[in-house]
């Protein structure tokens, strides 16, 4: 199980009467069907996993129908969880214990369970109809075929309805309490405290006392089994990890970006207006931002995709912070609109958290396949920058970020996350006083002055709202002049402010910071990534170091313009591969701007890179994996 | 409407920008612009609080000739573009320039939507029943069997009434007006600034070069007051060149009498402030040749602005919870000390 740490340890806890074995790292995860509550219990897990002070990171997995049918593997939801001592950017490739509250959820997860495991099953969910809607056989519980792993075989039904009993409630909403019997199980096993999960129950169900107590009562019983009950010889301690000092809060991605963009309105001194139309997996934005209201955050629910960014950019027009948040299908009606501020130069953000594709694709898995839609989707010549968060709580930071270069730039800013960061969760540090700088916002006054399309050394236009006495001007999607910012259709004009719009987005290089290299500025093998695949690549080449091979790791967060060192990184390496959740987007960006050969590592399975993928990769090019 | 303080009054001059008008000679564009020129000017309108907002199409350059904050954007976006503008900044006063075809055709949608939410914003749509930008084809309120370029056997599309999806959508201010009968645009122009909510007010526009004289029945000295109904809150609905021809319901069915034999106490009394749009819709039924078609205001009504509910809530939240501060935001939920 996990990394066991050299000075093992077999002490007598002084709680439990059974022996705790120490961990550098674990990873778990949380299985059942999607009305089972897998998501809850292991966003709990996480949570008082992180207020342990363990380095925290998570995976779920849940399936794109509400419910599909009950105890289909279809309907199966998971989540994983990755608790370590250590510094982590992964929730794991696969996991040191399971839970598999039914058959189809036993099915689904148990290749990812690693060979002597810990595998908790409710043995009341093995009814022989359950086993046939999971197209089992045979009960695998009694075919031996899980002789390789600590198999313990609960009757955690039976015992939720028997520890609740005294609630009140009926079996049914009794027996949905059982989720939490299965959390306090890994609460005993992974010696984790009650009291933070407890406290979140009460305010949950304050309204609904006999739920709450049932939900206490079902933790708790949970627990107590796995100390009393035989069957568990030994349980597992995670030491808190050291973390920069600071105050900690567990954030999602999609969390991330929310509480990002409200930072950012306020340290421009703006109202945030985000308008947005539901889709998955990007609505979790929507829904926080609602709760933000006392920040002068307006939210509009748009009736379509095009009208969230048209009103964004009416928005911007006006003076306001505008962002808009969705995801591939979304972000392809949206083009004509990004357009439309490309060419008015008006500052806002566009969220896409990508998903699989085309199409509607895979709605909850995750992908990296719009990063040419970012670049390159639009008509005409019509650069935006682009940025992308590379985790969670990078997803904080990548906010911010967008928001300042737009409004420095007076630009829209594509702002990529996917679906596998914006579910994924990990501790974010709050910033200390004064470590965010106040994003500086100038409109124009001086109507002797302003010039709608004059520029400043950066090559932005002013940005004057209406409402300001004397600045009464037309912006519009047709060619502007030059300076004074009249409608032209002269030849020679065209030419020009395609070329200024062009400059102005590549002079943000200037602002962005000189890409780093993790490893050595030149060698062998550099591989490179962006977006939500840099836990996996961190992790591979941390590991691939670690054996002594001769590999360095280059994570790109401006994907336009790129860094201005980049090409000089690339060419310091004999080869350079190039790993993405797509068919090479970003390998052909990099081949165009450098004439740079590389190696393309390509993955489209609506999950990310495992480390071991990307580490077998790294072996395979520098001669043989070393295990 | 937003006035200044102190504005002096301010002349039509004063409302036009320097560029040069680009419409066709005979476009009844021309006369519009001109109209809700001399409407903002009499009311004093803050031109550096005004902003003109229109999509794609003939009318849609309308912006580029008001001197007033303008934007023009992209096919039929115009009302969701507005709709932010709105939001950002409440205390602008919004106007949305659109066509038959940028408003009912690609851009249907945010019409609909944009009134249901009632955003405090003006449409003004020029119908003039032919997509003339692309020099010609049948538009979403051609009539059925229009030839043109690409309809030449005759347009098999039913036509779309823009009142009547206005009404639908249970518009809070509707009215509709006709391009040349420039006193009662001004009326409908300045009633329609007047509203608080979203107005939407139809202008039958002639096209002089695709669609010439579609509106002839309605423009014809002669013939003019035979087929036109105007409208007037708390009076009946009577018309004709001496005014002896009324409407009265029969059923369920508008029908036109002779004065001659039914008492004037017979007709349809006009009552803009129905609580439910119900005679409002029935009267934008109301279609030429079988009957005189109405031009006036359909419905008024109050209703509270999208703009000023989200302020609301945003007060009520401040109001509850104090102005947001961000080290309180970042420390809500479950937090740890690392030290």
């Amino acid at each position: 199980m996990g990394t066991v740490t050299p000075a093992e340890q077999q002490d007598i806890d002084g709680q439990s009467a059974k022996p705790t074995r120490e961990l550098v790292q674990a990873a778990i995860r949380f299985a059942g069907d999607s009305g089972d509550g897998m998501q809850l219990v292991g966003s709990q897990f996480t949570a008082t996993s992180a207020v342990l002070g363990n380095e925290v990171a998570t995976f779920p997995d849940y399936p794109a129908e509400i419910r599909a049918p009950a105890g289909t593997v279809g309907g199966v939801s998971g989540y994983q969880i990755n608790f370590s001592s250590r510094h982590i950017h992964t929730p794991g490739d696969r996991v040191d214990a399971l839970v598999a509250m039914n058959p189809a959820a036993l099915k689904v997860n148990l290749a990812d369970l690693v060979e002597g495991g810990v595998l908790i099953v409710d043995t009341d969910e093995f009814t022989d109809a359950n086993l046939e809607r999971a197209k089992y056989a045979a009960n695998p519980l009694q075919t031996g075929e899980l002789s390789r792993y600590q198999v313990h075989a609960v009757p955690i039904t039976q015992q939720t309805l028997g520890a609740v009993k005294d609630t009140g409630l009926g079996p049914r909403d009794a027996g949905r309490c059982r989720n939490f019997y299965a959390l306090g199980l890994d609460y005993w096993l992974f010696d984790r405290p009650l009291e933070s999960t407890l406290r979140w129950i009460n305010g949950k169900f304050a309204k609904v006392p006999a739920v709450a107590s049932a939900n206490r009562l079902a933790l708790q019983a949970g627990y107590a089994f796995g100390d009393t009950a035989e069957a568990f010889t030994m349980r597992y301690r995670v030491k808190p990890a050291r973390l920069r000092p600071g105050t900690y809060r567990n954030l999602t991605g999609n969390q991330a970006l929310a509480l990002g963009c409200v930072t950012a309105a306020q340290l421009a001194g703006k109202p945030l207006f985000y308008g947005s139309y539901p889709i998955t997996p990007a609505s979790e934005i929507l829904h926080d931002l609602t709760t933000y209201k006392s920040f002068d955050v307006r939210v509009f629910q748009a009736e379509d995709e095009i009208a969230a960014m048209c009103a964004i950019i009416g928005a911007a027009f006006a003076g306001a912070i505008g962002v808009t948040g969705t995801s591939g299908p979304g972000m392809a009606l949206k083009q004509e609109a990004i357009g439309l501020a490309v060419m008015t130069e008006l500052p806002c953000v566009v969220i896409n958290v990508q998903r699989g594709g085309p199409s509607t694709g895979l709605p909850t898995k995750t992908e990296q396949s719009d990063l040419w839609q970012a670049l390159l989707g639009r008509n005409g010549e019509c650069p935006a920058p682009v940025l992308a968060a590379q985790s969670p709580a990078d997803c904080f930071r990548s906010a911010v970020e967008a928001v300042r270069i737009a409004v420095r730039y007076m630009t829209p800013v594509i702002l990529l996350s996917d679906g596998y960061i914006a579910n994924g969760a990990e501790p974010w540090r709050v910033p200390d006083d004064g470590e965010l700088p106040k994003i500086e916002v100038r409109h124009p006054t001086d109507a002797q002055t302003f010039r709608p399309y004059a520029r400043d050394e950066r090559g932005v236009r002013p940005w004057a709202i209406p409402g300001t006495p004397g600045l009464r001007h037309r912006i519009g999607g047709l060619e502007k002049a030059d300076v004074t910012g009249h409608i032209s259709y002269d030849p020679a004009n065209h030419q020009r402010m395609t070329a200024l719009r062009a400059q102005k987005v590549a002079n943000i290089a200037q602002d962005i910071p000189d890409q780093e290299v993790f490893g050595d500025r030149s060698g062998e093998l550099l591989a490179v990534s962006w977006g939500g695949t840099f836990g996996a690549v961190r992790t591979a080449v941390e590991r691939a170091r670690e054996d002594g091979q001769d590999v360095s790791h280059v994570h790109v967060r401006w994907l336009n313009p790129l860094p201005r060192n980049l090409g000089e990184i690339l060419k310091g390496f004999r080869r350079v591969l190039v790993c993405e959740l797509n068919m090479g987007q970003f390998e052909f960006l990099l081949r165009g701007q450098y004439l740079v050969p590389t190696i393309g590592l390509h993955k489209v399975q609506g999950r990310p890179f495992t480390v071991r993928e990307i580490q077998d990769q790294i072996g395979e090019l520098l001669g043989g994996a070393p295990q | 409407m937003s006035t200044g303080p102190n504005v002096p009054p301010l002349t039509v001059r004063e409302f036009k920008s320097d560029q040069n008008v680009r419409w066709c000679a005979g476009c009844g564009d021309h006369s519009i612009l001109l109209q809700l020129q001399k409407v903002l000017a009499s009311a004093c309108a803050d031109r550096d609080r005004t902003v003109f907002v229109s999509g794609i199409g003939c009318s849609s350059r309308f912006p580029y000739y008001m001197d007033t904050y303008g934007f023009h954007s992209i096919h039929g976006r115009a009302p969701a573009i507005a709709t932010g503008v709105k939001c950002a900044n409440p205390d602008l006063d919004v106007w949305v320039i659109t066509g038959d075809g940028d408003a009912l055709s690609i851009g249907g949608n945010h019409v609909l939507h944009t009134i249901r939410r009632n955003v405090g914003l003006r449409m003004v749509l020029f119908n003039n029943r032919v997509y003339g930008l692309t020099k010609g084809q049948y538009s979403p309120t051609s009539d059925f069997g229009t030839r043109t370029k690409s309809s030449p056997q005759g347009s098999i599309d039913h036509p779309v009434h823009p009142v009547t999806v206005a009404l639908g959508m249970e518009i809070t201010f509707v009215a509709r007006a006709i391009d040349v009968d420039v006193e009662h645009v001004q009326y409908v122009l300045r009633r329609a600034a007047a509203h608080k909510g979203t107005a939407f007010v139809e202008i039958y526009q002639n096209c002089q070069v695709y669609n010439a004289n579609a509106y002839g029945w309605a423009t014809d000295r002669q013939t003019k007051h035979d087929h036109v109904v105007y409208l007037e809150h708390g009076k009946p609905l009577i018309f004709g060149r001496n005014r002896d021809k009324g409407i009265r319901m029969n059923g369920e069915t508008p029908e036109v009498v002779d004065l001659a034999k039914v008492s004037a106490d017979d007709l349809i009394i006009h009552n803009e402030k129905a609580a439910e749009p119900t005679m409002a819709y029935l009267l934008a039924r109301m279609h030429h040749p079988e009957y005189p078609e109405p031009l006036g205001v359909f419905r008024a009504v109050d209703k509270p602005t999208y703009e000023d509910l989200m302020m609301g809530q945003i007060a009520a939240a401040r109001e509850k919870d104090g102005p947001g501060r961000l080290e309180a935001l970042f420390r809500a939920g479950e937090t740890w000390e690392v030290k």
